[in-house]
């Protein structure tokens, strides 16, 4: 979102927070931060509604020139082509037919693309249902998420509280498999549990409130020819963790740049394959680590239940239990690893391994604080990070790769080489554990592509040629 | 690599056992097997390995009475879409 320019009104709109605390009967078992070290531009997390976040998508897309949204469209029938798929697509005012090149099915969990493909989306069903409301109430709380397992308030059953924007605040209430979601969802029923958790004397007001049950599923390609799945038409995770649509995100973040480079700078069509290598893995981390938290939060066997509640007990005085409260591990961007756009290290090496999300740092630039994510990937290019002592020696950055240094320290005091970041915490070359002569090269997405001791252009051009799909030449280089 | 020691190391058997079955004394089932179950837990971290304890869970569920797939009890387990 950063690199849309969205990153500053996130931080503005949003709630910051880093920390949650988990409670268990009416004692807190244990607090943990996501995000103990300092350094960063962006905090570990920022709750947002999911609407500010479309609508300011769209005022960019909108902004772009190049984006033509056509609401009230709705995609009807789909004939996936090897050329590419035709549409039928239903309007108020009649319908049409549509020619893509490429179609990118981003219709969420029903998807109609999908069915229309009868293609399978098999995974789990988790039975119990959940009731979620959106609340604007005026709580002393600081931000911080907090999870409550039996607690007195809502004997047996779990409940989720974080604040968002707008002074509203997200529960989530923990129900019976077999409650009725409509009975559930009337306002008076929602009060009732809001007033057992916070007393008589805050007033509420219910702006929304909806029943779910969770499902954690996906299909087994995300690419059909001409037509991908992105986002939650591609998998789908019971919410506990946030990986829902941060993968989603993440998805498109790893698609874009390849049909970029797939239809602008003649990279081979097998690139594309590689979002359904890199990204099905993901959707398997995400969905393994929520099942394990919908199956921590609600158990089904005996088994379960013994152990979900023999961790509790000794989390509340014993930490070595506290790492096996699961109450949702939240989200961090997966490591791409075995990504055949990699270039396996040489020597092995300190850096960040190939396939890692990029690792934020303060610098100085120009003489004035900054951050290292900023400067990364100019206009949607591959970077090489090239590290020295003070900028004076960098390697060559072949054509279409962005060369981006970071200096140890400045050549004399005051005396600096334009454009380059100076790590004058050391947190650059700490985090991404290199040192100077040596360099990373980066994919547009942020992800290492690969790293070297002491990059020759031939091994560079290589390393990037393979990142773009084109593993003959790299063996060739 | 380490393994799973299943030669017999206990200096005390029946003492250890008596002390196990002094733990459960006077708890009903729940409780008993919430016992249990914090036993695992802190015996697991004291060996810490995970080796060693994915072969420990391994012996244990081979050793039991119908050794592979559990008889279902009905609606624990999640139903596959």
């Amino acid at each position: 979102y950063d690199r849309l320019g969205l990153g500053p009104r996130f931080l503005e709109k949003g709630v910051t927070w880093n920390t949650g605390r988990v409670f268990a009967g009416d004692a807190e078992a244990y607090a943990f931060d996501l995000l103990p070290e300092q350094g960063h531009a962006y905090p570990a997390f920022v709750n947002l509604q999911q609407y500010y976040a479309e609508e300011w998508l769209v005022e960019a897309c909108a902004a772009t020139g190049r984006v033509d949204l056509r609401w009230r469209n709705r995609v009807a029938e789909v004939e996936n082509r090897p050329d590419g798929a035709l549409l039928t697509v239903e309007t108020p005012d009649g319908a049409y037919r549509l020619r893509a090149e490429w179609l990118l099915a981003c219709d969420g969990a029903r998807s109609g693309i999908r069915e229309a493909l009868c293609l399978p989306f098999v995974g789990q069903v988790f039975r119990d249902r959940f009731l979620i409301a959106d609340v604007r109430m005026d709580l002393p709380h600081p931000a911080e998420r907090r999870f409550w397992f039996d607690p007195p308030f809502h004997p047996g059953r779990t409940v989720l509280l974080h604040r968002q924007a707008d002074g509203e605040w997200r529960v989530d209430f923990q129900l019976d498999a077999d409650s009725d979601p409509d009975e559930e969802r009337r306002p008076e029923r929602v009060e009732a549990r809001l007033r057992a958790m916070l007393g008589a004397a805050v007033p509420v007001e219910i702006t929304w409130a909806s029943v779910y049950t969770f499902r954690c599923r996906r299909l087994e390609r995300f690419r059909h020819g001409r037509t991908f799945f992105v986002g939650d038409s591609a998998h789908q995770v019971s919410p506990f963790g946030a990986r829902g649509g941060n993968s989603g995100v993440q998805d498109a973040d790893n698609l874009g740049w390849k049909l970029a480079a797939v239809l602008e700078s003649g990279a081979p069509d097998s690139l594309l394959d590689s979002y359904d290598a890199e990204r099905g893995p993901a959707a398997d981390e995400n969905i393994r680590h929520s099942a394990r938290s919908t199956d921590f939060i609600t158990p089904k066997s005996g088994a379960a239940l013994a152990y979900r509640d023999a961790v509790l007990e000794l989390a509340e005085k014993h930490a070595l239990a506290r790492p096996l409260v699961n109450s949702g591990r939240l989200s961090r961007p997966t490591v791409l690893s075995g990504s055949p756009l990699s270039t396996p290290a040489g020597a092995p090496l300190a850096a960040l391994p190939a396939g890692s999300p990029p690792v934020d740092a303060p610098v100085l630039r120009d003489g004035q604080p900054d951050w290292l994510l900023r400067h990364l990937n100019p206009e949607g290019r591959f970077t090489l990070l090239a590290f020295d002592e003070t900028g004076l020696r960098a390697p060559a950055a072949p054509p279409g790769v962005s060369l981006l240094v970071v200096a140890e320290r400045e050549a004399a005091p005051g005396r600096r080489f334009p454009g380059v970041l100076v790590d004058h915490s050391g947190l650059v070359a700490r985090r991404w554990g290199c040192a100077p002569g040596e360099a990373v090269l980066l994919r547009p997405d942020g992800h290492v592509a690969a790293g070297f001791r002491a990059p020759t252009p031939e091994a560079v051009r290589a390393a990037h040629a393979r990142a773009l799909g084109n593993p003959a030449v790299a063996a060739a280089a | 690599m380490t393994t799973l020691r299943t030669d017999p190391r206990l200096a005390d058997p029946d003492g250890f056992y008596a002390a196990l079955m002094e733990a459960h004394r006077g708890l009903g089932d729940a409780a008993s097997r919430r016992l249990d179950a914090r036993l695992v837990i802190l015996l697991a971290n004291h060996i810490g390995d995970d080796a060693v304890l994915r072969e420990a869970i391994a012996l244990a569920r081979a050793t039991g009475g119908g050794g592979s797939p559990a008889a279902p009890v009905p609606g624990a387990n999640p139903p596959r879409v």
